[in-house]
């Protein structure tokens, strides 16, 4: 398949969509709608190892099935968590895509982006390689699996109160 | 305050009394450098474990102080920790986190040093006849010293041993490790984070008791009853905290832990693990095995603060890296057995993400906290910070160990009663 076919493949514009609404989501904090675009399987994972994909076996910044999800989304609401309740404002820019896989039943998608951040009168930038597998259902496409591999995940992180 | 009349080198030790010390301390970057020079060149400095250098030929990099070190592991099996600076020109000769090397090549002009810091070859040698002799330029090493598999390093040639250095905290230490059951242990993987804060400011946290059910009500709502319980120690009388000297205290949040060889048998195994509890079962491990298992998947019980770096924390390691005055990076270790039970091993890696590390429901609240602290304290910088709290029951223990409860400051007064010996000291 050609690129330019691959972009006008609707199954893959589906799932750019629902990329986009979720970069959507993370910016403006609607955690809950964030929450719902996941499958009930589907995990989320911010990894320290830039190459590995077993991360169950890994250290990660993040590793969240729907349960820790669920833990997550109340943490990030309740008001009891301090960095929650001061998190920098955010901007992302996702693009550069390229696919993985496409199929009817589900689309991978590789992508990079550019996350910025502002509290207490500084900016800070977060670049990151994203993979998202989306499952596409008649019922509203939802994604399966998302890995945001931080550039410097090796290095330091700054703790945040905002999701990537 | 200060005044003329004061000696120099009492100036800066005179901002720290017993119980309070003044807000500069965090702030002042002449204090920092000051620090550098007075504590990290001179005192034992926490470089690695030795599961991160396992082999013949690893390294990693780190700093001691502001400083940047390579530790390694050479051929006969020794701990070295080099300065990581070619003798030639100065640029750093590794640039790695870490690795396996038979030795090390500055980029600049190819100058080698072997894994024990040997200057081992200079391209072009017929500029240098007569001038330099390779035996007078190794890297500069550091004193290395380990203690159970804890390895520090410094600067002083003259510094007391390391086990001196230790003194008391060794007890804890040895007991830290019970919650490997028998295996070595290892690391396992690092949370690296910074914040912008002075590096004390961590320092004191690691025996501070008191924010825990404020700071980290989140992380607290988002646990079972029985973890939350057992983190419930704000009205606990066994839960108390010991300065050990030379800085070192620990900060004892679950007593029935701090020693895991000590089962009284009325612990209910936490019901968050039966899964484990049944895979091991299956496996053919013995129930009283699988019962020592469980109650070690939270680590220790305790935090142990050993000045000025590293701190051996419940179940994982912290280390501070100064940055500068008001910045610092925290590495948050996560440990786990080397040759244990595979699916205790990944339960203690998902306790760990879930505090830990940037995205972690603990450490970026505390994060939080410290960075208000350093923009607070920019106000009025000689008005004091108290670390007052329960001096007034505070007593000496059977072993004669200054103790007061876990929520009391007797671990902070410990650090500055070494960081004003430390400062006073020419």
């Amino acid at each position: 398949m050609t690129e330019a076919l691959t972009f006008s493949d609707p199954r893959v514009l589906r799932a750019i969509q629902l990329v986009w609404k979720e970069a959507a989501a993370l910016d403006a904090k609607d955690y809950q709608s964030w929450e719902a675009m996941y499958t009930d399987d589907g995990y989320y994972v911010i990894p320290i190892d830039p190459e590995t994909t077993d991360f169950e076996s890994s250290l990660n910044m993040v590793y969240d099935d729907k349960r820790m999800r669920r833990l997550r989304v109340e943490r990030l609401l309740q008001g009891y968590s301090p960095s929650a309740l001061a998190a920098a404002r955010t901007v992302r820019v996702v693009s550069r895509f390229t696919v993985e896989h496409v199929g009817d039943d589900s689309v991978t998608l590789l992508s990079a982006q550019i996350l910025n951040a502002f509290k207490r009168d500084r900016f800070s930038t977060i670049g990151a390689e994203l993979t998202h597998k989306v499952v596409l259902s008649d019922d509203g496409d939802k994604i399966a699996l998302k890995v945001a591999r931080l550039i410097d995940s090796e290095d330091a992180v700054s703790a945040s109160g905002f999701l990537v | 305050m200060t005044t003329t009349e004061t000696p120099a080198h009492l100036q800066h030790a005179g901002l720290a009394g017993v119980d309070r010390v003044a807000a500069a301390l965090y702030t002042d970057p002449a204090i920092f450098a000051e620090e550098m020079k007075k504590i990290f060149y001179r005192t034992w400095v926490w470089v690695a474990h030795e599961s991160e250098i396992p082999q013949a030929g690893s390294f990693k990099t780190t700093q001691v102080g502001d400083q940047p070190v390579i530790v390694t592991r050479d051929r006969k099996g020794s701990f070295n920790t080099l300065l990581n600076r070619c003798r030639h020109r100065g640029a750093t000769v590794c640039d790695q986190r870490s690795g396996k090397a038979n030795g090390f090549t500055c980029p600049y002009h190819n100058w080698s040093y072997t894994l024990d810091g040997r200057l081992r070859g200079i391209p072009y040698p017929d500029g240098y006849e007569g001038v330099v002799d390779k035996a007078d330029f190794p890297l500069q090493t550091l004193r290395t010293e380990s203690y159970l598999g804890m390895i520090w390093a410094t600067f002083d040639a003259d510094a007391e041993p390391l086990e001196e250095f230790l003194g008391d905290a060794k007890i804890w230490i040895e007991r830290f490790f019970k919650q490997s059951n028998g295996f070595p242990t290892k690391v396992v993987g690092t949370h690296k984070f910074r914040f912008k804060g002075n590096w004390k400011i961590q320092l004191e946290n690691t025996t501070d008791g008191y924010h825990f059910p404020m700071v980290h009500k989140s992380w607290m709502a988002s646990v079972d009853a029985e973890t939350a319980s057992m983190m419930s120690f704000m009205d606990d009388p066994d839960a108390v905290t010991h300065a050990l000297g030379n800085g070192h205290s620990v900060a004892i949040m679950a007593a029935a832990h701090a020693d895991l060889d000590l089962d009284t048998g009325d612990e209910e195994i936490q019901p968050r693990f039966a899964h484990l509890v049944d895979e091991l079962a299956a496996a053919g491990e013995p129930p009283q095995r699988i019962r020592r298992y469980m109650r070690s998947m939270h680590g220790c019980g305790f935090n142990l603060n050993l000045f000025p770096n590293i701190a051996m924390s419940s179940s994982f390691f912290r280390v501070l890296i100064p940055i500068s005055v008001d910045e610092t990076e925290v590495w948050h270790m996560a440990l786990g057995m080397d040759g244990g039970p595979e699916n205790i091993n990944r339960e203690r890696l998902r306790i760990h993400e879930h505090f830990q590390g940037p995205f972690g429901f603990g450490s970026p609240d505390d994060a939080e906290g410290w960075d208000r602290v350093q923009i607070g304290a920019g106000g009025n910088p000689l008005m004091p910070i108290l670390v007052n709290r329960g001096e007034s029951r505070e007593h000496i223990s059977d072993e004669g160990w200054p103790t007061s409860h876990v929520t009391d400051e007797t671990g902070m007064r410990e650090s500055y009663r070494m960081w004003k010996q430390m400062m006073s000291d020419d």
